[in-house]
């Protein structure tokens, strides 16, 4: 009878931004291949299930397995093969992860702990997608389903329990934050681009989004100013109508080409009355700048050009790095809660031989007494029956619940022994001793590569 | 009894102050709820107290230092309870509850004991017109922590440091339009204490107006509001201008409520009486 030996291994084999470069990843993605890439990986003989990720920044395989020792192997032999790159490559790029540390990482990569940038959102929707194609294509089984919802589960939580993704960490994403802790709620406050460039462009994108109101254009070339607004939605002027149009705008975005300074103190100095000392929110974007500094010496006028922004997300990276020390004690935790279910599945092959041994008893005993039972009649037959199978899942109910609870304890593997022994499990015990091996083998991260730390 | 029972308001806003700092330092959420919901409690024995008081003294207890800082501190925490809960003000309790813990404390180092009423206080306007005194008193009071947190926030924002003090204020347009709202509260709460204050002056000295150094002063408090107030309103003064012109104006005031009644003699100062 084939006890917990075959108890699953989570292994997880990848490289990602930090240990290959994009050349290398793009070959391992094996998006050339006819046949998807999950499904080479499912078809190994050694993948019991499987889950692909391939993003632009990594590219990982988590499989559960029940042969820890060819799994690496037929892998990357996969991958050689299909990839068609030399063994010395992938050997260095390769990392390789086995139990407690596959879990780790898997939740880490989840939480975008293991991201370029720490706390970006995408990865978790593009683990979402990578596990919704392993469902669809049954890859992914008991261990792995659980593993991942875990995993999605952890991230969100991390995502809500610390402000790792509440910092900007981009250009225009970080001006209009700032601009948020100016006016508070940017609906209906009034937006105007000087100059019409790719970043003014997705700055104003986000001021739209963030609730601004109105979009006024200004560019030297009026066409292209009338182009830009209609995208966003707003209206266009000429360079020389900036200084009368500062009266209605709250937030300027300025990023011409001009040579030099376009908008001086005076000038905005002499529409501050005609606003009625309204908060004015500058950010200069242009380089060289556009609009005079002494400008933020104006009351109630703030000015931020490209180095302050900048300033502003190196702060950011690090309170989000911060962060993350917090986010890896929650996974830690989360790491151990899921190692306890994992290895709870051991005693459930000592459950079932358990019972499967106390249902031979009965009916063996019940052969015995076949002659008297025989002189029953159906009625008393069936009472016989349900007397006999009660009376042993009555004895066997407290043996099992207190296996089950024991199994999310640390002497688990005592209590599996004293099961085994007490209702002489036959066999049992050398098979167990076994897939305790196999266990803790696995248990001892096996790392064979860790990537390097950034 | 009821020094028993400010003795334990004592207590619980203490302990409300030490949950909205642990709040505004580690940013937990849950300290902010529990801070807002002692100080609650602490709101509803600070009542108790008061009632108590002008139960067992018979009169209201509005006549003596102990019994004016301690109705400031309830109108304070009152005014800011509400303010909460109608308009949200991120940190805000960091900023007014130490200070209401301040006064409270201040109270507490007057006499408690209550003596009998002299004869010309004896009248409805008493408790009318301190009332309406000591709230105004109050919701400026939470103007100036307004003012203080929108000065404080404004630096960072023009020296570019964006820090943690950055992060854990309100953003300024936020904090102005609250400044606003107090100002429209406040200015016409002082301005019928001044005038209810004018009637019964004139029922109880037999005159309206007496220049007294009390009422001087309050007339001066009362300018500097007058100003801000028409300024906003015309002009459309804001933000740094109307933040620095708050705290002058609190200043000012409370000159007005400690510092006529300690340093200055006059009709208003009954020996160490009124306020």
């Amino acid at each position: 009878m084939p006890l917990g030996l075959n108890s699953p291994q989570i292994v997880l084999l990848g490289v990602n931004h930090n240990t290959a470069p994009v050349e290398v990843r793009e070959r391992l993605s094996l998006s050339g291949s006819n046949t998807p890439a999950l499904r080479l990986f499912a078809e190994l003989p050694s993948c019991e299930e499987v889950v692909f990720l391939s993003t632009c920044n990594r590219v990982e395989v988590l499989v559960s397995t029940n042969r820890l020792d060819e799994i690496r192997e037929s892998i990357t032999k996969l991958w050689l093969d299909r990839g068609k790159m030399d063994s010395n490559t992938l050997q260095g790029a390769l990392y390789e992860y086995h139990g407690t540390s596959a879990i780790r990482h898997l939740f880490r990569v989840a939480s975008s702990l293991d991201s370029m940038v720490v706390g970006e959102p995408q990865i978790l929707g593009q683990l979402k997608d990578a596990y919704r194609m392993a469902s669809e294509a049954k890859t992914a089984g008991l261990v792995l389903n659980r593993l991942l919802h875990k995993a999605f589960s952890v991230a969100k939580r991390i995502r809500t329990e610390t402000r790792i993704a509440s910092h900007a960490v981009s250009i225009s994403y970080a001006a209009v934050e700032l601009a948020k802790k100016i006016f508070g709620d940017l609906t209906g406050k009034n937006g105007m681009l000087i100059g019409a460039g790719e970043m003014a462009e997705l700055a104003a994108q986000h001021l739209i989004a963030g609730g601004a109101d109105k979009l006024v254009v200004a560019n030297r070339t009026l066409s292209r100013a009338v182009e830009l607004s209609r995208s966003l939605g707003g209206s266009a002027i000429s360079l020389e109508e900036v200084g009368d149009a500062l009266v209605d705008a709250d937030i300027v975005i300025s990023s011409t080409g001009a040579p030099g300074i376009i908008l001086s103190k005076d000038q905005v100095k002499r529409i501050m009355r005609p606003r009625r000392h309204r908060l004015l929110f500058f950010i200069d974007i242009a380089v060289p700048r556009d609009i005079d500094p002494k400008v933020n010496d104006i009351d109630n006028v703030y000015l931020y050009d490209i180095d302050d922004l900048k300033g502003v997300i190196e702060f950011n990276k690090a309170e989000r790095e911060k962060e993350a020390s917090k986010a890896d004690r929650m996974v830690e935790a989360e790491v151990i809660k899921f190692m306890a279910w994992m290895e709870s599945l051991n005693v459930v092959p000592v459950i079932q031989h358990l019972q499967e041994k106390a249902e031979a008893v009965r009916q063996k005993e019940i052969l015995r007494s076949h002659k008297v039972i025989e002189s029953l009649n159906d009625e008393q037959q069936k009472a016989m029956d349900v007397l006999t199978r009660s009376i042993v899942q009555k004895i066997l109910h407290d043996p099992i619940v207190y296996i089950k609870k024991g199994a999310q304890k640390k002497n688990s593997e005592m209590i599996l022994d004293a099961a085994c022994s007490l209702f002489g499990i036959d066999g049992l015990e050398d098979t167990q001793k076994l897939q305790d091996k196999c266990l803790s083998d696995a248990n001892q991260d096996k790392t064979i590569r860790k990537p390097s730390p950034n | 009894m009821h020094k028993f029972l400010f003795q334990i308001t004592v207590f619980i806003y203490f302990v409300s102050t030490v949950g909205f700092l642990v709040h505004i330092i580690t940013l937990r959420k849950d300290a902010e709820r529990i801070a807002t919901v002692v100080l609650s409690v602490g709101f509803g024995f600070h009542t108790a107290a008061v009632l108590m008081r002008w139960f067992v003294g018979g009169h209201p207890p509005l006549v003596n230092l102990h019994d004016s800082l301690s109705f400031l501190a309830w109108a304070m925490v009152g005014s800011f309870l509400l303010f909460q809960w109608r308009c949200k003000l991120k940190s805000l309790g960091a900023f007014v509850i130490p200070f209401a813990m301040i006064i409270m404390t201040a109270s507490s180092f007057q006499s408690k004991e209550i003596l009998p009423l002299p004869p010309v206080l004896k009248s409805i306007w008493l408790p009318i017109h301190a009332i309406i005194c000591l709230f105004a008193d109050a919701v400026f009071a939470l103007a100036f922590c307004i003012a203080i947190m929108y000065l404080l926030q404004e630096r960072q924002i023009k020296k570019k440091r964006l820090g943690a003090v950055f992060q854990r204020l309100p953003s300024l347009e936020t904090l102005d339009a609250m400044n606003e709202r107090c100002l429209t509260v406040g200015f016409p709460l002082l301005t019928l204490g001044i005038v209810t204050g004018s009637i019964w002056a004139e029922k109880a000295w037999g005159s309206y107006w007496s220049w007294d150094p009390k009422e001087t002063w309050s007339l001066i408090t009362w300018f500097i509001y007058a100003a801000l107030f028409h300024q906003r309103l015309t002009v459309g003064w804001r933000g740094r201008k109307a933040a620095i012109m708050t705290i002058i104006g609190f200043a000012v005031l409370v000159f007005t409520f400690l510092g006529v009644s300690l340093l200055l003699s006059g009709a208003h100062s009954y020996a160490t009486w009124l306020k």
